[in-house]
């Protein structure tokens, strides 16, 4: 009988197959939304947690001013100094560390410029910050103190400055400084938000503050803890040492703040789930206008075929049976509606993603849960006028014309 | 062995107080199996109202209603289906076949409900429209079927399910004369060689006389019921 309800229900689909089509639009428009949407949402948290890896996990940044996105407290907050960062690293609980600084600067070469951020750190900035270079080599400690003229380039300058040619010992200059490219950084890609992180100049912190900045600040420390050594231990020894240093007394709050990375992953991760939440409750919205968009079309069906119900029903079919007729039809119908937005929803996704430059990463869980929400839509739906059709009188739906 | 159809004392009105409309008022009427009867009458006489009660479409507001000596005016409404599916058969005056649908399928229809597997629900579908000689038409539509092709794609489906009786609610009103006497005589034949009970309802004397018994209503009551008279035809 089932099977019989199925095949009924499919031909009808196949009669009108405009209508039909028309009918299931909402549910289609429905699920595809929210397969794109969960779709698109977990590629960028992936991209999130891969950015946040990049980074390295066990990442402290120390910088100066209280914590959080508050007003300012009305006086410019101390800054670090390079001095700070000396007796950090003489922290155990201290593996290594960069202090940086930067600043944004036009880059000239010959009659080619490029607007980029300039990076100053030292060193060790290549292993905290986990880079590596794709060719030449970094500046050495001695360099560093001595702020030699050298620097280190991202891939998105060499483009824009040097096309595809080899920009090892070219001259490069910025403002009134001229530094010359000893090292090429190995490409990253698009970082959390969605930032170009390959369009930066690296070079010597000292070589930055005197030539570029005019100061000794370090804007913020990069810190990568010794192994085994917790965040929060970390966290508590940074900050005993630098109350120490900037003496501040016991009941006064810290004036600079140490973040982890964990921190910004989770706070990223968030707004993330907080974005796709709310555009997959806009997608289910649609879901319900598409089942009352099939309640609509089956309602009229009903009427239609109030002749073929009183035939059925003059020829034996119980009033449960024609219910099952008219659920199986707009359960059908909804399934297919269904299948069609799984399809959709993951071709878009998959566009999306693409464009996006975020991994493609269909969850099969979200694609039976919207396949099975969609027969319950059909049945939810499809229940009333299916009610209706099996409340009717033989005799009154037999004279309907 | 008991009669087949049974209507003691059989009343349906329709609305209560000052407009109540009696539709049937106090039939009495015996149909034993191999019977054909025809049912005559102006209409608002109550011939159609007792059709469907006859046929469990309806029940009966007062009275008893004995099918093969049980009673069913109190069923459910699923076991009048049951009933329906099982031991009835109807004929319409619209035909009342699905459109869009082949012969075959429409004859299908009542099996489908009895829960015939597909095999033997095709072989009896066949069997029925050759009985009404429409063999070779299985896979025509009813609008690529006449008038009087149509009613006897609509015998078949009735006969399909091998029912205690056919119900045939004026099967010739929509259609001519030279048509409608195929119809009674195919009717006629299935009662003399297949000994089928048939209960026709028609408002013409000529179609009426093919019948072997003639029941007149008027105003809801049974006026005369006596033999036919063929030579009236």
């Amino acid at each position: 009988m089932l099977w019989e309800a199925i095949r009924l229900a499919a031909r009808s689909i196949i009669r009108n197959k405009l209508r039909s089509f028309l009918t299931i639009l909402g549910i289609v428009i429905g699920v595809a939304a929210v397969i794109a949407m969960v779709t698109v949402g977990q590629g960028s948290s992936r991209q999130v947690a891969a950015s946040v890896e990049s980074l390295g996990s066990d990442m402290l940044v120390l910088r100066p001013g209280r914590r959080g996105f508050g007003p300012p407290s009305g006086t410019r907050p101390r800054a670090l100094s390079l001095r700070d960062a000396e007796a950090l690293a003489a922290l155990p609980v201290v593996a290594q560390l960069a202090p940086l600084v930067s600043t944004a600067q036009t880059v000239v070469v010959g009659n080619a410029n490029a607007s980029t951020q300039i990076t100053g750190s030292t060193a060790d900035w290549l292993g905290v910050a986990n880079w590596t270079l794709a060719s030449g080599r970094n500046f050495t400690p001695a360099e560093d103190r001595a702020g030699q003229s050298l620097c280190l380039l991202g891939q998105t300058v060499r483009q824009s400055l040097f096309g595809t040619g080899d920009p090892l010992g070219q001259t490069l200059r910025i403002k009134a400084v001229t530094c010359q490219v000893v090292g090429l950084l190995a490409p990253k890609g698009a970082g959390s938000f969605g930032q170009d992180q390959d369009d930066l100049v690296v070079m010597p912190i000292r070589l930055l503050q005197r030539r570029l900045a005019g100061d000794s600040d370090v804007s913020s420390i990069q810190i990568s803890l010794a192994a085994g050594v917790s965040v929060e231990d970390g966290t508590a020894e940074i900050t005993a040492l630098m109350r120490e240093r900037r003496r501040i007394t016991i009941n006064k709050d810290d004036d600079f703040s140490i973040s982890d990375m964990k921190e910004v992953a989770s706070m990223l991760g968030s707004i993330n789930a907080v974005l796709s939440g709310l555009l997959s409750s806009v997608a289910a919205v649609s879901l319900l206008v598409g089942g009352i968009g099939i309640m609509n079309i089956m309602l009229v069906s009903v009427t239609e075929r109030t002749r073929e119900i009183g035939i059925r029903l003059a020829v034996g079919a119980s009033a449960r049976q024609v219910l099952t007729q008219f659920l199986v039809e707009s359960v059908v119908l909804s399934l297919l509606g269904g299948l069609m937005g799984i399809v959709l929803g993951l071709a878009m996704a998959w566009g999306g993603s693409r464009f996006m430059a975020i991994p493609f990463a269909p969850d099969p869980l979200i694609v039976a849960l919207a396949f099975c929400f969609s027969a319950v839509v059909g049945v939810v739906f499809g229940f009333f006028p299916a009610r209706r059709a099996a409340r009717l009188d033989p005799i009154d739906a037999l004279r309907h014309q | 062995m008991a009669p087949l159809i049974q209507l003691r004392d059989v009343a349906r009105r329709y609305g209560s107080g000052e407009a109540e409309v009696r539709a049937l008022d106090g039939v009495s009427l015996t149909i034993t199996r191999g019977e054909f009867v025809a049912i005559m009458g102006p209409s608002g006489s109550g011939k159609s109202t007792a059709m469907n009660i006859i046929g469990c479409l309806d029940r009966p507001t007062s009275g008893q209603y004995l099918f093969d000596g049980t009673p069913v005016e109190n069923l459910t409404p699923d076991a009048r289906a049951l009933l329906r599916r099982h031991y009835l058969g109807f004929v319409f005056q619209g035909f009342n076949l699905l459109p869009r649908t082949s012969a075959l399928e429409n004859v299908e229809l009542p099996l489908i409900y009895q829960g015939l597997p597909r095999a033997q629900r095709v072989a009896s579908a066949r069997a029925a429209l050759a009985k009404v000689g429409l063999e070779g038409r299985e896979s025509a539509q009813p609008s690529q079927l006449s008038g009087g092709q149509q009613q006897r794609v609509a015998i078949a489906r009735a006969l399909a399910s091998a029912p205690q009786v056919l119900l045939a609610d004026e099967p010739t009103g929509n259609l001519d004369s030279q048509r409608s006497h195929e119809i009674m005589a195919l009717l006629q034949q299935l009662n003399r060689d297949e000994g089928l009970t048939i209960v026709m309802v028609t408002h013409e004397a000529d179609i009426a006389a093919h019948a072997r018994r003639l029941v007149v209503f008027t105003d809801g009551k049974i006026l005369s019921d006596a033999p036919s008279m063929p030579e009236i035809a």
